[in-house]
């Protein structure tokens, strides 16, 4: 074996699945000088992946899960790893089959096809083992497959090699990652030293350990999922290869079974959590099996055993059907089930692909090589941005709780709003208990407990009666209430006061804060002091990375606020831009300020009620800010809207946040003012005026064109994809985004059903849409229009079908409602000409 | 024909011990747990006896409380009941064990045929428990059995040993050891778990004695560690062989 | 004194005795040894010469054949006579089983293969356990210490004493105690005439040889060596090759001159019966394989292109 290099510009430490996908696909992109070092020897480092199940559905709620997944089928069918197999979720109860017809249309929306519901009789027919009595029904989808990851990872390897882009070292520790100037400087091993430029943590469930080598966080758990062997089995006898048989996933009991040679692999994710730290994971030299296969521990599976028997007696309960191999295989699981990729906010240069499953391997390495090489990946990866992550998401008892708690939802029905219970009440805003006083239901972003309605306000339903489309059906009615719409009238009628402390704010300052913002925002940021600009941020590519706030409060001093949720994300691509020589700096005041808003036809009486400061429209116009004092308090105060009312946001530090609360409260008491929760701002407020949120409707597969959202002129600074932009301005969008109204909401058993989002709109004819660069049409966000007493989806539809009036077709839960295009465009379906919010 | 099978929980190492802090034990936290490999033909010598002659097939453990895995395992390769003397969680002298054994045959109502032991355990091997127990039970005992059969009231017994196989008779009720190659031990089918969870495990209680064979601490072997010449890499590292094995005089 | 049980069959003497003999003599006292049955009488001038002053002989009518809870009896016998510090055997089966009885006729503790004695009160041992892979300090709370020895923890050595007195006694056995004996012998599991025990060079196959097919190119291998060829627990329990030649601490424990192990990733329960070997060569694909630390020599590859490469080499070196 040849000596470990001194030096190399990237050094990728892990020989699994996503390892080897690394120095292949960065060795593709033309990166040379690549070292690759794993703790284990070769072929089977002893890993994850060594025990991995192998098979992949190509199906998930998540765009983004379902988009690598399917790169990755892509990349192991050219590799030749790939045995379609088909395979069958079966379920043993009605809500099973609602989730199921989910299921299908989630694929639709994402572009996989194939998918159908049988009977219990037809899923017998695929799979005669069963005991088709048990189940209702299923949901076959026939390109499910299974891989040899362990195959095509060596393939990669190898090609990377033979690039002569890439060495392999096997059996190299890591004992330090050193970092100087907030940057990787080298790895040391116990086989000597290795200066890098980049270093790529791809250890799977040890990358904690690694991250922390460096003064990094990849907050990931390993955990235990159960799989058992049985065999020989009389009916696989004449089994010619590993597998023939479709795979069956037991969904309701969080198992599944599927042939393996002449044995059959029972799994599951139904037993209770069992979470190590990186630490207790044992050498290969130490481990019984390997250092990611514990001994089994059968207790645990005894219900298991028992559901597999009721669903395949004739093999399970075969007497002479005996265990083969049995194994706690660990995985790695992170506290919102997301992987964990991308340049660590800690270390520059530093770079995390760890949580990363089979069968997002391939397609995971190809993205992160592309970020780590051209800048940005073709496929949006922002849910599994490692910037993503809130300090507080870093600590092992977050980690622990959110696993342990989400652990057996692996196989769950999890709705699109559910909330987790562990680990709450974390960051709470100086109203929390003015909220609580009032009935607040807390939904958790970021930590921050914010009020999604108020039962206070229940009274408000039956005032308003039926314009809060009132919701029959349980699914859309749960994490939901027609208070939320109620509260959405009531603040049109009167006001609304909103808690928004979960805004992530950082302030930019220095000589260069100009420069900095202005690199980052694709609109103008050359303004004059007071002004508050509304500006998508832009990736190389020309996709959205952020649309975000940003106040300039003085010459060399502008304020960003931006959601909570991918707030640490922000903060990271501005703090990228920030130059060398320290002329400008970022501080994140997060936890200094909280944020409250007023809104609505009497949000000005209310506050020029408590406050000398003019308020009126032409002394304080819309989309500027300033100080001003209420009673005893410096207030920054900023008049903007998301939910299309007269109103502003008032910044305060956070130990005079319940005293300005306080006097906004007394104020509003006179005009009728209610407390609002989110389910306004964040949906119904919103969707009226057809603003687009980042993530549902801005990612970097779009552009800003066909967002509608294009400025008249362009900027004539530099900012990050501007080239990009230019090129997009200059063509005709092939798709446009557009809000539709639904037409028709009853269902074939006469309930009225509302989409919730992420439904494959379809053409009358019930074919899917896809525009000219092959993106389907999907409802982006969906939610109750109650002013207009309509429920709205926005939809990007292809350009020649985005006219006013057209027809289409949303699928939901297996059923198709008519709907149609109310807008074309960014203009807001309600109050068109704004006049409300610049009254 | 009633069979007592005796057992004892033991980690399921790998290639390499770590031992606890105190160098008392060996670290588990992240090992599981198992019998030793004679005592799996045991049970399946047992589950054959009591198939082929009918009877009853008990299993008897002196251990932890966490031993009742172990026991479960066992019953579901078709064991009837189980006998668990739970200990302190500390590591029993010989003596102590082999008393606790015996007074829990004692306390059996069955009076067993046969007494079937690994022929030894992987972690301690003392070699003498079993010797101990048929001394107070007052039987014939044959050990490092490899093959054996039952028949008129007689065990007879072979035990393979460099020259060939030597034959022992004993006659019931005996105690015989045995050793892995006496059959090929079954693995548990998911009916067999089911049953076994309904199969009653006899949890008892012994008071530990001052061991006369007292452990004071543990410590690793030196291995060679000298660590293997490594000659090359694949057919290409075959001429070095050939001059090693010429020069060690191998041909 | 310390009185040393020699274990023999049939009057040839097992040579793991005379490691025992050595240890006993290194505890500083008097040595004197005991052979169980008439035919031991013949061991007098080797017990002699490795330091046993006296050989006591074991004789009775029951005892024809190894007979080992009348060895027991008699070593009772013997120890209430004689009053000896210490009672000492080989750590064979036989030895450890011999003195098993003692200690259960007396009610006292027994420490199995020692590697180091100490005399006192308590007497201190170190032990091995875990097939060799730790080792047990412990204290022995009795007068007498009954214990057997690591068998290549010493190395016999010889002082070329004057054969030993012949001192016979006959033990006062219990109908009981003979119940257990050998009636009878067959041939050893001949395989071409080298039996695995014997064998001077065993080539060794694991799991990575792949199934029972793949044995051939190891067949070829041991016959070109003149040696034959092993096994690890795998190969057998997944019905590749008869337990026979299964190599380590549930197989047969070998020392031959050269080791060859391919494939084996060596489990500790298969290092424990080969390691005593005097050259491992390991061919393995995996270059942190625990075999390794063991071994002397090792190609990392496939043994599946070394073994024939080898093979091919080895007849053309031979010519």
């Amino acid at each position: 074996m040849s000596k470990l290099p001194a030096k190399a510009k990237c050094v990728v430490i892990g020989a699994g699945i996503v390892g080897n996908g690394m120095v292949y696909h960065l060795a593709k992109l033309g990166w040379k000088d690549i070292v690759q070092i794993d703790k284990g020897p070769l072929p089977n480092p002893g890993g994850s992946t060594g025990h991995a199940s192998n098979f992949i559905f190509p199906v998930d709620h998540s765009k983004e899960m379902t988009a690598i997944t399917a790169e990755s089928m892509r990349q192991y069918k050219e590799w030749g790893t790939f045995t379609e197999t088909g395979g069958i979720e079966v379920a043993r109860t009605q809500e099973r089959m609602q989730e199921l017809a989910r299921r299908i249309t989630s694929a639709k929306s994402w572009g996989v096809d194939g998918g159908q519901i049988l009977t219990p009789a037809e899923v017998k027919e695929l799979v005669p083992y069963i005991d088709e009595t048990v189940i209702v029904g299923g949901y076959y989808q026939p390109t499910v497959g299974v891989v040899d990851s362990l195959r095509t990872g060596t393939l990669m390897r190898e090609a990377a090699t033979e690039m002569g882009a890439s060495q392999s070292f096997a059996n190299i520790e890591v004992l330090d990652i050193t970092v100087a100037n907030g940057r990787v400087t080298s790895v040391v091993t116990d086989q000597g030293t290795i200066e890098a430029d980049y270093v790529v943590i791809a250890t799977g469930c040890w990358s904690p350990k690694l991250a922390a080598m460096a003064g990094a966080h990849i907050p990931l758990t390993p955990a235990v999922h159960q799989m058992k062997d049985i065999g020989p089995v009389p009916f696989f006898a004449g089994a010619k290869g590993d597998i023939e048989w479709p795979i069956v996933r037991d969904m309701d009991v969080f198992m599944y079974e599927r042939q393996h040679g002449t044995g059959l692999e029972i799994g599951s994710y139904a037993h209770r959590p069992i979470l190590y730290t990186p630490d207790d994971l044992p050498s290969n030299a130490t481990a019984a099996l390997s250092p990611t296969e514990f001994a089994f521990t059968q207790a645990d599976f005894d219900i298991q055993d028992e559901h597999a028997y009721e669903l395949m007696p004739s093999i399970v309960g075969d007497e002479n059907v005996r265990e083969k191999y049995a194994i706690n295989g660990i995985l790695s699981y992170t506290p919102d089930g997301m992987p964990i990729l991308g340049e660590t906010p800690e270390v520059k240069g530093l770079w995390s692909v760890a949580a990363v499953w089979i069968k997002e391997g391939p397609g995971t390495a190809k993205s992160v090589a592309e970020w780590m090489v051209l800048g940005d990946s073709e496929i949006d990866l922002h849910s599994s941005n490692i910037a993503r992550f809130h300090e507080h998401q870093k600590a092992q008892f977050h980690i622990k709780s959110r696993v342990d708690e989400s652990f057996n939802k692996t196989y769950g029905i999890v709705h699109p709003l559910e909330q987790y219970g562990s680990n709450r009440n974390v960051r709470l805003s100086p109203f929390y208990d003015a909220e609580k006083e009032l009935g607040a239901v807390f939904y958790e972003t970021a930590g921050w407990e914010r009020p999604f309605w108020y039962d206070c306000n229940k009274g408000l339903v039956q005032k308003f009666g039926d314009k809060v489309m009132p919701r029959a059906a349980e699914w859309e009615s749960r994490w939901w209430s027609p208070i939320i719409n109620a509260e959405h009238l009531q603040m049109r009628e009167s006001a609304g006061i909103v808690d928004l402390s979960a805004f992530t704010l950082f302030d930019i300052t220095g000589p260069s804060a100009l420069a900095v913002v202005q690199k980052a925002a694709l609109r103008q940021m050359d303004v004059a002091i007071g002004r508050v600009v509304y500006t998508p941020v832009l990736g190389p590519n020309g996709g959205f990375k952020s649309d975000l706030t940003i106040m300039r409060l003085d010459t060399n001093h502008f304020r960003v606020v931006t959601g909570g949720a991918h707030g640490m994300a922000d903060k990271k691509w501005f703090s990228d831009l920030l130059p060398a020589d320290g002329s400008a700096q970022i501080f994140d005041l997060t936890s200094s300020y909280t944020t409250v808003g007023v809104w609505g036809p009497k949000a000005r009486e209310i506050i020029q009620a408590i406050t000398d400061t003019d308020m009126s429209k032409d002394a304080f116009k819309f989309s500027t800010c300033k100080v001003i004092e209420v009673g005893p308090l410096r207030v920054l105060a900023s008049r903007i809207s998301y939910v299309g009312d007269l109103g502003w946001e008032f910044y305060i530090p956070i130990e005079q946040g319940a005293k300005l609360w306080q006097m906004l409260w007394e104020s509003g008491k006179k005009h009728e003012m209610i407390p609002v929760g989110i389910g306004v701002y964040g949906t119904t407020g919103r969707l009226e005026k057809s603003y687009r949120a980042y993530g549902p409707e801005l990612e970097t597969e779009y552009n800003v064109v066909e967002a509608g959202m294009q400025s008249p002129k362009l900027k004539e600074a530099d900012f990050i994809g501007k080239d990009a932009h230019v090129k997009h301005r200059s063509e005709t969008p092939v798709t446009v985004l557009c809000t539709l109204f639904v037409d028709d909401h009853t269902s074939s058993t006469g309930v009225n059903r509302y989409m919730m989002g992420n439904e494959p709109i379809l053409t009358l004819d019930k074919q899917p849409i896809v525009d000219s660069h092959g993106r389907r049409s999907y409802v982006t966000s969906a939610g109750s229009a109650p002013s207009l007493g309509k429920h709205i989806l926005m939809t990007y539809l292809p350009t020649e079908l985005a006219v006013a009036g057209n027809k289409f077709i949303v699928e939901y839960l297996g059923e198709h409602y008519p709907c149609s295009v109310a807008q074309v465009g960014a203009t807001p379906v309600f109050d068109a000409t704004n006049e409300r919010i610049l009254a | 024909m009633d069979v007592l099978v005796c057992l004892k929980r033991v980690p399921l190492a790998g290639g390499t011990l770590i031992l606890t802090p105190d160098s008392r034990d060996i670290e588990t936290k992240h090992l599981g747990f198992g019998i030793s490999p004679h005592e799996e033909n045991a049970v399946e010598a047992g589950v054959q006896l009591v198939e082929q002659m009918g009877g009853t097939l008990t299993l008897l453990t002196l251990g932890p409380s966490d031993a009742e895995e172990q026991l479960r395992s066992q019953l579901a390769i078709g064991a009837t009941r189980a006998v668990l003397i739970e200990t302190d969680g500390q590591e029993w002298d010989p003596q102590g064990t082999a008393a606790a054994l015996v007074d829990a045959i004692n306390a059996e109502e069955t009076k067993f045929d046969l007494i079937i032991f690994g022929a030894e355990s992987a972690d301690s091997a003392g070699y003498q428990i079993h010797i101990r127990v048929a001394h107070a039970l007052n039987r014939p005992i044959v050990t490092n059995v490899k093959s054996m059969k039952i028949e008129n009231g007689i065990a007879s017994c072979e035990r393979v040993v460099a020259q060939g196989r030597e034959h022992y008779e004993a006659p019931l009720p005996a105690i015989v050891t045995v050793r892995d190659g006496l059959n090929i031990p079954r693995y548990p089918s998911v009916p067999g778990r089911m049953q076994a969870r309904k199969k009653i495990v006899d949890m008892k209680k012994a008071e530990p004695r001052v061991p006369k064979l007292e452990k004071v601490t543990l410590a690793l072997a030196p291995s060679k560690d000298k660590g293997a010449e490594i000659l090359g890499k694949g057919a290409d590292a075959v001429p070095a062989l050939v001059d090693v094995l010429k020069q060690i005089g191998a041909f | 004194m310390i009185l040393v049980l020699i274990d023999h069959d049939r009057g040839e003497i097992d040579a793991l005795s005379l490691r025992a003999l050595t240890a006993a003599r290194k505890l500083g006292q008097d040595v004197e040894a005991v052979v169980i049955g008439n035919d031991g009488a013949s061991l007098a001038a080797i017990a002699g010469e490795f330091g046993a002053k006296v050989l006591h002989v074991a004789t009775h009518a029951a005892i024809t054949d190894y007979t080992p809870m009348a060895s027991g009896r008699a070593l009772a016998n013997l120890v209430e006579k004689l009053k000896p510090a210490a009672v000492l055997a080989a750590g064979s089966p036989r030895g450890n089983e011999q003195l098993a009885h003692l200690a259960a006729f007396l009610d006292i503790p027994m420490a199995a293969e020692c590697s180091e004695i100490t005399l006192g009160s308590p007497h201190h041992v170190l032990r091995a356990r875990w097939a060799g892979n730790l080792i047990e300090s412990a204290n022995v709370h009795s007068d007498l210490l009954v214990a057997t020895v690591l068998s290549f923890s010493v190395e016999p050595e010889s002082i070329n004493g004057a054969p030993a007195s012949v001192s016979n006694f006959e033990p006062a056995l219990e109908p009981a105690d003979s119940v257990v004996k050998i009636l009878s012998r067959d041939a050893g599991e001949s395989k071409g005439g080298v039996t695995l025990s014997d064998a001077k060079v065993i080539v060794s196959g694991g799991r990575g040889v792949g199934g029972p097919d793949g044995f051939g190119n190891l067949e070829e291998l041991a016959a070109l060596l003149g040696g034959t060829v092993g096994c690890s627990r795998v190969v057998t329990s997944s019905g590749w090759r008869p337990h026979a030649e299964q190599v380590g601490q549930t197989g047969t424990k070998v020392a031959p001159d050269l080791y060859i192990a391919a494939g084996i990733s060596g489990a500790m329960q298969h290092i424990a019966g080969m390691k005593n070997s005097k050259t491992i060569v390991v061919i393995n694909t995996d270059p942190e394989a625990p075999i390794l630390r063991y071994a002397d020599y090792a190609i990392i590859g496939d043994l599946h292109q070394v073994i024939p490469a080898l093979t091919s080499a080895i007849r053309q070196a031979k010519g």
